[in-house]
Parts: C-alpha cells; sequence; structure tokens
C-alpha cells in the first residue's frame, strides 16, 4: 500500500485553476521529488498532504485515509506521523532554538524536562549546531535556521517528512547538510516528499521525480533509470530547457 | 474589497473564532502559563499608559466643568459630575480605546507577522491549534485585565479631577471625596465597568481575526494592524450605546 496517494486532486485559486489534475503515489521507504517551474503549485499539494490546503476535489490518502475534508482535530492525528520542514524553517521567533526543538516533544508527549533537554542537544549535535540553543531565530543564518527547522520536524521521528524547498538559498556546505541529514532519513527507511528547484539536490536525494506543468504530472522517472527514460522531458526540465 | 463586503468578512471571520475557542477552550491541556504571559503583556505593562490617560482625564474634565459650572456658582457639583461621567462612561470608554490601540495593534500584528512567516502553518503543521496557543490566551487575558485596568483608570481619574479640584478650582479634598463616595452608588459602577467584557472581546477577537487573515507580507501586516484599530474603536463605540441603553434598562427594572 502506498504511504501516500493523490487522486485527481484539483486546486482553483480565484479564477485561475492551479491543479487541474494531479494523481502520484508515494511508497514505503521512497523519496519522491516534485519538480517543475515556478508558481506550478508544487508547494500546495506538499501542503494539502498534511492538511494545510484543501482541494477544491479528489483524494488525498495518507496511510490509506483520506483527509481531504477532515478537520484540524483528525489532522492533528496525521500531524503527529507526517513532519513538515517549511522553506524558512518558520521557526517561533519569540522562543529559543531550544524551545523551538523541545515545542513539539512537550506537546504531544510525556517527556521530562530531563529527557527533552537530552533529545534536543543530542538532535543539535548530529546538525552541527552545539551551542546555539539558547540563542533566538533572530540570531541565527538563514542556513542555520532551516537547519533547526527540520531537526524540529525530525525530533519526533515520523514516519514521513515533507520538504518544501529545503535547500533554497543556501550555500553549498549548508545544502550539503541538508542532503546528508535527507539521506540519513532515507536509510532508517523514512518516506519522504522533495519539493525543490535544486536539480543536484533531487538527483542526490530522490528515488523517482515527478515532473509539475500546467496543473498536471506531464511525466515521471526513476532517478537512476533517467538516461533510458523515452520521455525526455524531465531530461530537458533538468538540463534547464524549455518544455 | 468593498466596506459591505468586509463588515461581512469581519462579523463571518469573528464568528468563526469564537466558535473555535468554545470548541477548544475547555478541551484540556488548558494553557495557564500563555494566559499568564498574555495578563503581563496586556495587563501590567499597559499600566502606565492607563494611568497617564484615566489621570489626565479626570484634570480635564474638572477643569473643564469647573471653568464652565463657576458662572453660575455651580463648582460644588464637580465632584459628582466628574465621578459620575467618569464612572458610568468615561473610564470604560476611554481606557478601551486607548486600550483597542495598544493591545489590539499589538494582537494583529503579532498574529499578522507570524501569519506570513508560516508560524501559524508550523504551529498547525506540528499538531497543534494555533486557537489555542495564540488567540485563547490573548482572548482570556484581555477579558480578565481590562476589566481591571478599567477598575484602576476610574479611581484615577477621579483622583485626577480631585487634584484640579484643590488645586485650580479651590474645593476642599474631604468635600470633594465625600460627595464622590456620596454621588457615586455600585450602580453606577457596575453600569460602566459591565460593559468592558464586551469591549475587551471585542478587541481581542477583532484584532486576532485580521491578524489570522492578513495576506501579502509585510504591507498586509500594516493594513491588519490598522484595520483591527479602526474596527474595534468603531465597534466599541456603536457598542457603548446599545450596552449603555442595555445596561440603563436593566438599572430601571431592578
Amino acid at each position: 500500500m502506498a504511504v501516500i496517494e493523490v487522486r485527481n486532486f484539483k486546486k482553483s485559486f480565484g479564477n485561475k485553476q492551479v491543479h487541474k489534475n494531479v494523481s502520484f503515489q508515494v511508497h514505503p521507504g521512497e523519496c519522491l521529488g516534485l519538480i517543475g517551474g515556478s508558481g506550478s503549485g508544487k508547494s500546495v499539494i506538499l501542503r494539502s498532504l498534511i492538511g494545510l490546503e484543501k482541494p477544491d476535489s479528489g483524494e488525498v490518502l495518507i496511510f490509506g485515509e483520506n483527509i481531504a475534508s477532515w478537520n484540524e482535530s483528525q489532522l492533528n492525528r496525521v500531524r503527529q506521523k507526517v513532519a513538515y520542514v517549511f522553506q524558512n524553517g518558520a521557526l517561533f521567533d519569540s522562543m529559543s532554538v531550544f524551545d523551538n526543538l523541545a515545542y513539539p516533544l512537550r506537546e504531544h508527549f510525556t517527556f521530562s524536562e530531563t529527557e527533552i533537554k537530552n533529545k534536543v542537544l543530542g538532535i543539535l549535535k548530529e546538525f552541527g549546531l552545539s551551542g546555539s540553543e539558547y540563542l533566538l531565530p533572530s540570531e541565527l543564518s538563514g542556513g542555520m535556521q532551516k537547519r533547526v527547522g527540520l531537526a524540529r520536524a525530525i525530533i519526533t521521528q515520523p514516519e514521513v517528512v515533507l520538504f518544501d524547498e529545503p535547500t533554497a538559498g543556501l550555500d553549498p556546505f549548508n545544502t550539503l547538510k541538508i542532503q546528508e541529514v535527507a539521506l540519513q532519513l532515507k536509510k532508517k527507511g523514512l518516506t519522504s516528499v522533495f519539493v525543490t528547484h535544486d536539480m543536484p539536490t533531487a538527483l542526490a536525494v530522490c528515488d523517482r521525480l515527478c515532473l509539475l506543468v500546467k496543473g498536471e504530472i506531464r511525466t515521471s522517472g526513476v532517478v537512476s533509470q533517467l538516461h533510458q527514460n523515452p520521455d525526455n522531458q524531465l531530461k530537458m526540465f533538468i538540463s534547464g530547457e524549455e518544455i | 474589497m468593498s466596506t459591505q463586503k468586509e463588515i461581512i468578512n469581519l462579523f463571518g471571520g469573528t464568528a468563526l473564532i469564537i466558535k473555535k475557542i468554545s470548541q477548544e477552550l475547555f478541551h484540556p491541556p488548558f494553557p495557564h502559563r500563555l494566559i499568564l504571559d498574555q495578563i503581563y503583556f496586556i495587563g501590567v505593562q499597559s499600566l502606565p499608559l492607563v494611568l497617564i490617560t484615566a489621570t489626565s482625564t479626570g484634570m480635564v474634565m474638572a477643569l473643564q466643568f469647573g471653568l464652565g459650572l463657576e458662572k453660575f456658582g455651580g463648582k460644588l457639583y464637580i465632584p459628582k459630575i466628574v465621578s459620575l461621567s467618569i464612572v458610568r462612561e468615561m473610564g470604560p470608554v476611554f481606557t478601551c480605546l486607548i486600550l483597542a490601540a495598544r493591545v489590539g495593534a499589538g494582537i494583529a500584528s503579532e498574529l499578522g507577522s507570524m501569519t506570513v512567516t508560516q508560524q501559524i502553518d508550523a504551529i498547525r503543521a506540528l499538531g497543534s491549534s494555533p486557537i489555542k496557543k495564540i488567540v485563547i490566551p490573548r482572548v482570556l487575558a484581555c477579558f480578565i485585565a481590562i476589566p481591571l485596568l478599567v477598575a484602576i483608570a476610574n479611581v484615577v481619574g477621579i483622583l485626577g479631577g480631585l487634584i484640579v479640584g484643590v488645586q485650580e478650582l479651590g474645593l476642599d479634598a474631604h468635600f470633594y471625596l465625600q460627595k464622590v463616595f456620596y454621588t457615586v452608588v455600585l450602580a453606577d459602577f457596575f453600569a460602566g465597568i459591565c460593559k468592558t467584557p464586551f469591549f475587551a472581546l471585542t478587541i481581542a477577537l477583532v484584532s486576532s481575526y485580521y491578524g489570522l487573515s492578513v495576506r501579502g507580507g509585510t504591507q498586509g501586516v500594516g493594513e491588519a494592524t490598522t484595520k483591527a484599530v479602526v474596527s474595534s474603536s468603531i465597534l466599541i463605540v456603536i457598542g457603548d450605546y446599545f450596552l449603555t441603553k442595555f445596561f440603563w434598562i436593566i438599572e430601571k427594572w431592578l
């Protein structure tokens, strides 16, 4: 059974229909890259996988359940298994890095403060952010903010991670760090969806790519077999040619 | 957007927030700590502003009434007029208008900034409710702190009138206070203070609605803040008439 399945997804904003008919599946342990031009609606689809957006019609199945019409309290159950990494980190700016990371642990678990401290300091060390626990998000660089955002998303050990442009605007060092974390998560068997414009990262991390063009999945292909793919639209998009 | 559509959106959006609050307010855990933080921000940090405004209002009223009534030999009525005006009307309305600017702008801009930087989405994505984490603490803090601030403003306003009465108009302090205690009965105090929970809810709910519905980045935050202050001020002034009439009927009935 697919962990994520989107069927006949349609969504309009005002008079503009952004998604005409989008369908795809993500299998257990797979990393799917959702690529496409700016404004093609990749992030909207990603947000709908966690119920932050609702489709006008169609189905969004997570672990076999259609969440498209669920209310917030029903969605909160899914959100404890599916983590979302925001493009800009979306850290709570009134809280320190420590409290940002401790937030989901305090919300959904009954850990003692000592256990929370150990978990937070552990993940900060893993992400190369030791010593930054008492800083405010505004005191961090953009790359550090993204890493903290990623750490906050995975500190609760979710089963699925959704990445929204995780490497956008990052320097090569931070891009590599994010790639390393994504690959580690894949090794652990986590399912993930990557929305990105960063083709080197998509090719390094993703198992399969889906190309979203004009509100539809135009084509998809397994990354390791791209050179054998008869449909060359993916190759054209990756090499920067107009489709 | 047309004004009519904006008014419908405001009332519809506020009603939806009220519905969500009523669904989540009694659902554990209760956000004690967040409410206390907001009471500090809304109540304690607004106190200097409220004290200055109330003192000035009392002083100006005593001076204006003193100058006017002196012509007719009615200077002795100043304590009565000043205390009744402050307790029944000026204290609650003026204080809430000042708080609509300070607190309302604070709530709308904070929530607006959180909306445009996706912090509200992050709360939802982490499986929590922005209504419980952000809106309920602010609404309850306003509901608790604003009536207390108005009660303090009433006392300070009357004392402001006392300063001018004694210093400028030559009234005896003992006479002034005696007249105040003789004139202002509990019904007058309650007629004024009972309006403030409604004003407090207006400020908190309208500002939360505008903060959460921000679109379009920092410019949107600015617009939402302005709309929150203007709308809550207008609703306080209009609501004041109906609440005054309502409590007037109740007073007559009692």
